[in-house]
Order: structure tokens, then C-alpha cells, then sequence
């Protein structure tokens, strides 16, 4: 197991220098010099222009802006933002819990809805409740979140008045963001109202980004169900006489629910990094909005620095999986 | 349950005492009522702020966010004008050569009391001092906290023009320049000239977090910054002594929503009373909508096609004159603008003083066109290249289409355009340096003054810079640098206006656009003044019940 463990520790070392040499790369191959967009249409004197790079710290060779990143990197220091000056870990900080919270949110959406939705598609395979399922859940799967958002805000914000527009709580409360996470910290200041507020902005964004990763869910459970139940311990419960939700529920889908689990921890990393079109269409401060925008800017800490966090995070997460798989099955550790 | 009722029995409730009760119920009623129904104006703005300093950032999201709300300055202008009017500055008097401004400063002005900081002092000199230092001096300990650039600070020619400030007394303040500039007055009125307290900049100073001083603002101004969660929501309060009279509203909300849709989509729900920068597909609708009041104003820019006027093909006048005819503006304000431009035949937009509306433009005229190119020479046309910037601004919302109209224009005279464009910082860049033959750019204003358009984009020392035509002009450049040394705006107008026509006769560009800036809001918000500077000011606007 030691072995394991360090073999596994040993592979993330390369996998992050090789984000910070790929981000730093790409984000330096981007036509366009920071500087330059800060100044405008006024433009800037060649002089102001080599004093200005040279207090961002662009006037080295990129190998050597290079080295000097990735040693404050090894330090905690990811840099500071060029827009706002501010340090991008600290900016970070503020920003994930909304995207977390968001991400959380969407993913309970998915799997109350999904595995549910696939499970009985499974089961009544044929049906028009299945047919129904399957085709719902391509058109979820396909549609675009721009068009899917405005709508679902159209519908229900605008026309029925139920929900909010966008945003994480009413303009009217005033709520100290102590941890972050709107539905924490509404519960815990003494507005009445706050918490419904906060819960009721959450339920269009939760939808919109949840409807992926539902059709994903849905779709991997009927498959593996399918599967299952052809199996024959399936048939040999069904032949000891027990009840067929019994069948179902203890003996299909507990096994049925293994590959399921391993697409919603890889459902979870595509919802932290790929939030950007739904935080932008409901105006929620998260990281996927702030990246894009610095991307925009030529904000190369931002850029550098978010992207280096969310994909830690990540392979953090793999990490784990490959840790517990290990656990349980002595044969990946051997094998791995 | 007994002794009260006997209490009730025995003692003696006269109607006086009755109505004793009554009054003070209802007025603590009324007291909680207007306590609960505090007028939080909803502001749904387009993006976050950079900081809260002015001086350090550019960008017009951000003076929304600070110097308009939190900060005063020496002067001001007119809400909703281009009028330069006192400020923190009660009075000025200028030396009849020009170069000396005396300040006398406003009496009894409050900087906010906030979480953060309480002040012991009211502001006087050394916050004007503290403001400008900061920006000039490169010892100032503040000069470098937060990257120190102070882009407009340097790009207005602060740095070279201000030779020294003097303190006479805590109420007076003495600029002495290098020479004389007419504009000074109003680019004191700019954001990057905001006041700043110089005694929460010590304290942040003694305290080690001087970078927190441009993250949580204390000015002057009509509201008090309460606090920011980035990307999400800025809060202000009123302030309470403001020295100009509290503002009508109590409390003020910026809900950042960068998406135009769903601005309007939370406008239409009654989740913000203003947006900004609506889109121009939707402005038919918000016209029919009852609870929306749409009002628009020409906006303070110009949107120009430049020629370079070094490529050979575009030294000859009668070329450029020629090119100008050969366009059809109109078509262009139809179709690029929906609605949302005027034709522009003056490189100022007619929003600032001394706009000669005199000057005629050139009438869209193909055979005259054709005529006057067989003049210089070019009688089968030739060959050039037109940039189109790759970005949407005010002045021009699609540069790519406006692009494709010209050149199909200019076919028509035997001029065959090409039509190129590179990232936009790589496009600023590359136009500075006059790599293009001819170029779709345009400017915004920053402090109303002629002299912002005419000698930035036109004059001589901006060639290699912001004047993209590269044209040095020699009768042109007399006028508008006589201008800026005369004081006398009566003189200084009848100079610009000589200038425009100078202007439109050697025709450096195409002059096209002016766009016409929209703001809906709800009908509740009342007294709300659009700024021609594009700035959404909301000290004097009130909401209805």
C-alpha cells in the first residue's frame, strides 16, 4: 500500500509541472500584450510602455519569468492580478465558495432527478416512459446553456414571477459573506427572509447546470442496469421468490451504482471548471466567470493562477478515487 | 388575570390618556414604517470595478463604482452637462498669465465615517495635497501600493504640466503649472483628480495594509461605500452630512449582472431600477413597455475612419476628400447602428461647446467621387487596406460589418479595400505605429473640453501615438494649440471652430458616427440625468412609492 501511495504521489509531481508549463504557455502564446489593453485607444508612450512591463514583470525572457513563477508558486505566492492588484489566491478564496456551493447544488439536482429517472428507464425497458427518459435527456444533454438559461428566466423569472432573475440573494438584505456560501451565512445573520432569498436564486443556476450532468447520470444508470439486471444472480433472486423491488433496489442497483458514482466524481470536476456559461448568465461571482474575463484582459496571474488551483483541486480529487479504489479492490493496487 | 383586570377597572382611562397612547403608537408606527421602508435604489451594472481609487484604473465601470458615488473633487460638472461648477473648491482665481490657480477649499466638509475608519478631522489642504502627491511624486509612500499607474494622471500631461502645489492655509491651495492650459479646470473635474482623506491613508500607512486604502474607499462624496463582494453586489448609504444636502435615495445597490439580457430580463422583473448598455436588438420592446422608461442622449464620442496620411496613396487631400464622398453614412448609421447613431461631420461630438454646426459634410456623391480621384492621379482607383477593430465600443457596435460596407462603397470609385484586423491590444498597438493604410477607430471624451478630441487625436505631438492619421498639420495644429493657452472660452470657441473647418477641408479622416447612448430604467426612478461622460450618477435621482 506504501508503495502504492508513493507511486501515485510520484505521478502528480509531473502532471503539475506540466499545468503550470502548458498555462503559462498558452496563456503567453495569446496575441495581445496586456499592457496595450490597459492603455486603450489613448495609447502610450514607448517609454511608459517599457516602465509599465517591467513593473508587471514582463520584461524578462518568458524561460525566466517561467522559473520565477514556478518558484513563488512553490512559495504560496501566486502572483497578483494586473486589473485589480489584488493577490489571486485571496481573490480565489472569495470567489470558489459561490462556485462550490453552486456545483453542490446542481450535482444534488442531477442525481435526485437522474438515477431515479434512469433506474425505472431500466427496468421498463421499451416503454414510453423509457423512450421518454432517453429522448429528454439527449435534448438536456445537447441543449445550449446560453439559450436553455435565458429561457428557463424568461419562463419563470420574468413571466410567472416565481423565481429570481440572477444573482445569489435580494438586493435588499445586507449580509456579511463570512464564509462565502450564501445559504451559510443567510442562516446565520438575523434577516428574516435571507435564507429563502438565497435558496430561491439558487434554484434556476442549480437547474441550469445540473441538466448535463442529469442526462449523463440517467443515461449511465439505465446502461448499467441494463446490464445488471441480465446478470444471474439477478435471475437467482428473482427465483427465490423475492419481491421485484427488492430485486431492484438491493440486488441491481447496488451493483448497477458502481460505474454511476465514478462518472458523478468526474461529473463533479467538469461542474467546478465549467460553471462559465451559467455563472455568467445569472450573475454569479464564481471562479469559471473570473478566469474568462482575465483570459479577456491578458490578466496572466489570474489566468495562471486559477487555472493551476482548479486543476490541482482536480487531480487532488482523482488522487482520492485512485486511493479508495485501492482500498477496496486490492487488485487495482496491485495492477496500478 | 384578576389583579389586571382590577387594575384595568380601577384605574382612571381618561380620553385624554387615550389619545396620549394613540399619538405615540401611530408615530412609532410611522417611525418603523419609514425605518422599513428604506429607498434602496438598485443599480444592475455591467461588470466589476478594478479598485476603488480612481487614479490607478481607466475603465469606466470603475468610476461608476468610486469616484461618482464615494469621491468629490476640486471641480465638478453640471449633473448632466459638460459645465465645469465648484466642488470640494468653493472659488478659484486663475493669474492673468495663466499658470497660477488659487483654490479656496469648501469649509465644514465631512470625510465618511465608516466600519473601517472614523475621522477626527474635516477635510482641508492636505487631502488635496495627499491626492495629488500621491500621483506625482515618486517618493510619495503611496505612489507605488496597488502597481501605481496612474494612466490618466500621466496620459493628460499632469506629471509634466503641475510644477509644484502649495498649501497658503488649510482652506487655500495653490497650483502652479509650467505653462498655461485653458482645459486644467475641467481635467481637475476628471476621476483620477478625486480627493482622497489623508488621514485614513496615514492610518492605513501605521497600520501596514496601505493596499486596503484602494479597497475600501473614504471620500467625500454623496454615498458612503459600505462594502463589496467581488463580482457579486457593492453597497452604499446615503451620507448623512453630505455638504451638498443628503441624497433623496437612503440606501444604493450595485448588482453586477454582465450579461445584457438578463439585465433587461431583471429590469422587466422589478429587480433593479436602472442598467446600463442595453442591447440595440431590444430597445423596440423597451420602448412599448409601460413600466419602462427608455431615455437616450447623444453619447460623448466620435466614431472615425483614419487615413494614414504617410502611405502614398493617401498624402493627396482630394484623395481623402474623394474617399469621404464616396461613402454612403447613412446606410452605415441604419444598418451598424440600428437606430442607436447620428452622422457625425465634426471629429467633437455637438454635446461639447464650440461643435461648429456650420461646417458641411461631404454629400455621398459616386460621380463626384470619381472625379475629383481622375484629379490626383487615380483615375483606375487602387489598391489599400481598411482595419476593422475586432471589439464592440460605443462608437462603433460592429466594426467588421461597418468595414464591409465601406469597402463596397469605395468599389464603386475603383478603390478595392482589404479588410484586416488583429487582437485589439495588437490592433492599438500596430495603428500606433502607423502599420495600417486606413483604420476604423473612434474616442470618448473624458473631461468635455474640445481639446480632449481636436489635440489628442489630431494634433502633432500625438502622431506616433493617438492620432492615427499621422497628419501634422501645420495651420491646424496653430489653432488648437493657441487655444489651449488662451483662458478667455469665447476666443478659445471661435479658435476650435476655425480648426473643424480646417479640418473637414484637408478631411485626415471620415468622420462617421456619434452613438446615442440609452438608459431604461423603471418608471418609479424620477430625476435621473443622463451624463454625456457615460456615467451613471445617482446623488439627486429619487424613486416614487
Amino acid at each position: 500500500m506504501i508503495q502504492f501511495l508513493a507511486k501515485r504521489f510520484m505521478q502528480i509531481f509531473p502532471a503539475f509541472i506540466g499545468i503550470t508549463l502548458l498555462t503559462f504557455s498558452l496563456v503567453h502564446l495569446i496575441p495581445g500584450d496586456p499592457v496595450e489593453l490597459l492603455a486603450g485607444e489613448r495609447g502610450i508612450d514607448p517609454e511608459r510602455h517599457a516602465e509599465m512591463r517591467i513593473s508587471l514583470g514582463l520584461d524578462k525572457p518568458l524561460p525566466i519569468q517561467y522559473l520565477q513563477y514556478i518558484t513563488n508558486v512553490f512559495k504560496g505566492d501566486l502572483g497578483k492580478s494586473f486589473v485589480t492588484k489584488k493577490p489571486v489566491l485571496k481573490e480565489f478564496m472569495t470567489l470558489f465558495p459561490a462556485t462550490l456551493e453552486l456545483s453542490l447544488c446542481a450535482m444534488i439536482f442531477a442525481i435526485m432527478f437522474g438515477l431515479p429517472a434512469g433506474v425505472i428507464a431500466g427496468v421498463k425497458r421499451g416503454t414510453f416512459f423509457d423512450h421518454s427518459v432517453m429522448a429528454v435527456s439527449l435534448t438536456g444533454y445537447s441543449m445550449p446553456i446560453f439559450w436553455w438559461g435565458l429561457l428557463l428566466i424568461l419562463f419563470f423569472s420574468v413571466h410567472l414571477g416565481w423565481t429570481p432573475v440572477s444573482g445569489r440573494l435580494s438586493a435588499l438584505f445586507w449580509i456579511d459573506a463570512d464564509t462565502g456560501f450564501m445559504l451559510i451565512d443567510s442562516l446565520r445573520s438575523d434577516e428574516a427572509g435571507a435564507f429563502k432569498s438565497a435558496l430561491s436564486h439558487l434554484v434556476l443556476p442549480s437547474i441550469v447546470l445540473g441538466t448535463i450532468p442529469l442526462a449523463v447520470i440517467a443515461r449511465m444508470t439505465r446502461s448499467s442496469m441494463l446490464e445488471v439486471l441480465k446478470e444471474d444472480y439477478v435471475r437467482t433472486a428473482k427465483a427465490k421468490g423475492l419481491s421485484p423491488a427488492r430485486v431492484i433496489m438491493v440486488h441491481a442497483l447496488r451493483n448497477a451504482l458502481i460505474p454511476v458514482i465514478t462518472v458523478i466524481g468526474l461529473q463533479i470536476g467538469v461542474l467546478l471548471a465549467g460553471a462559465i456559461l451559467t455563472e455568467t448568465i445569472f450573475a454569479w461571482p464564481g471562479v469559471g466567470k473570473w478566469i474568462v474575463e482575465s483570459i479577456n484582459r491578458r490578466d496572466y496571474p489570474v489566468v495562471q493562477g486559477g487555472i493551476l488551483i482548479i486543476s490541482s483541486l482536480i487531480i487532488f480529487v482523482n488522487l482520492l478515487v485512485d486511493i479508495l479504489y485501492g482500498i477496496i479492490n486490492p487488485r487495482i493496487r496491485h495492477t496500478g | 388575570m384578576m389583579k389586571w383586570r382590577n387594575c384595568i377597572k380601577t384605574s382612571s382611562i381618561t380620553p385624554l390618556s387615550i389619545t396620549v397612547i394613540l399619538t405615540i403608537l401611530t408615530a412609532s408606527l410611522i417611525i418603523f414604517n419609514t425605518a422599513v421602508q428604506a429607498k434602496t435604489f438598485v443599480y444592475c451594472s455591467e461588470g466589476s470595478p478594478e479598485g476603488f481609487t480612481p487614479a490607478l484604473y481607466t475603465a469606466g465601470t470603475t468610476f461608476d463604482a468610486s469616484s461618482v458615488q464615494v469621491f468629490d473633487r476640486l471641480t465638478s460638472f453640471e449633473r448632466g452637462t459638460t459645465k465645469i461648477v465648484p466642488g470640494l473648491a468653493e472659488s478659484w482665481e486663475v493669474s492673468p498669465d495663466g499658470t497660477v490657480y488659487t483654490f479656496h477649499l469648501r469649509k465644514n466638509v465631512d470625510f465618511h465615517t465608516t466600519t473601517f475608519f472614523t475621522p477626527t478631522r474635516k477635510f482641508n489642504a492636505d487631502d488635496v495635497i495627499f491626492s495629488f502627491d500621491r500621483q506625482r511624486d515618486p517618493k510619495h509612500p503611496y505612489n507605488k501600493i496597488s502597481g501605481g499607474n496612474y494612466e490618466y494622471f500621466v496620459s493628460m500631461g499632469m506629471v509634466e504640466l503641475i510644477k509644484s502645489i502649495e498649501k497658503k492655509d488649510d482652506y487655500t491651495v495653490v497650483f502652479n503649472l509650467t505653462k498655461p492650459e485653458a482645459p486644467f479646470l475641467a481635467n481637475l473635474a476628471m476621476d483620477f483628480a478625486s480627493i482622497h482623506s489623508a488621514e485614513y491613508a496615514d492610518k492605513m500607512l501605521k497600520a501596514k495594509t496601505p493596499d486596503e486604502f484602494d479597497q475600501k474607499p473614504v471620500g467625500t462624496g454623496p454615498f458612503v461605500f459600505v462594502s463589496y463582494q467581488k463580482d457579486s453586489t457593492i453597497r452604499y448609504q446615503a451620507n448623512e452630512t453630505y455638504w451638498a444636502g443628503r441624497a433623496k435615495i437612503d440606501k444604493l445597490v450595485f448588482t453586477i449582472t454582465p450579461d445584457a439580457s438578463v439585465r433587461y430580463a431583471k429590469l422587466k422583473a422589478g429587480e433593479c431600477h436602472l442598467i446600463p448598455y442595453p442591447n440595440p436588438a431590444d430597445l423596440e420592446q423597451m420602448k412599448k413597455d409601460k413600466n419602462i422608461n427608455l431615455m437616450q442622449k447623444e453619447g460623448l464620442n466620435v466614431g472615425y475612419l483614419a487615413f494614414n496620411v504617410k502611405v502614398k496613396e493617401f498624402q493627396d487631400a482630394k484623395v481623402r476628400q474623394a474617399l469621404n464622398m464616396a461613402i454612403n453614412k447613412q446606410a452605415i448609421i441604419d444598418a451598424v447602428f440600428q437606430g442607436a447613431g447620428k452622422v457625425a461631420k465634426n471629429p467633437l461630438p455637438p454635446t461639447i461647446w464650440s461643435y461648429n454646426d456650420a461646417v458641411k459634410d461631404y454629400e455621398y456623391n459616386v460621380e463626384a467621387a470619381k472625379k475629383l480621384l481622375a484629379e490626383a492621379g487615380f483615375a483606375n482607383g487602387f489598391e489599400t487596406d481598411l482595419w476593422a477593430m475586432p471589439v464592440q465600443r460605443p462608437y462603433n457596435p460592429n466594426a467588421r460589418r461597418m468595414a464591409e460596407m465601406i469597402q463596397e462603397d469605395w468599389s464603386k470609385v475603383g478603390v478595392k479595400a482589404k479588410i484586416v484586423s488583429y487582437e485589439w491590444g495588437e490592433y492599438l498597438k500596430r495603428s500606433m505605429a502607423g502599420e495600417h493604410k486606413s483604420l476604423l477607430l473612434g474616442w470618448t471624451g473624458d473631461n468635455g473640453d474640445p481639446d480632449n478630441f481636436l489635440s489628442v487625436l489630431l494634433g502633432c505631438d500625438a502622431v506616433g501615438s493617438s492620432n492615427r492619421s499621422q497628419w501634422c498639420y501645420k495651420p491646424f495644429d496653430d489653432l488648437i494649440k493657441k487655444a489651449k493657452l488662451t483662458a478667455d472660452p469665447a476666443e478659445r470657441t471661435k479658435l476650435y471652430q476655425e480648426a473643424q473647418v480646417v479640418f473637414k477641408e484637408q478631411a485626415p479622416w471620415v468622420t462617421i458616427a456619434h452613438s446615442v447612448v440609452f438608459e431604461p430604467m423603471n418608471t418609479k426612478v424620477v430625476d435621473f440625468k443622463i451624463d454625456p461622460f457615460g456615467k451613471h450618477i445617482f446623488y439627486g435621482v429619487d424613486l416614487k412609492e
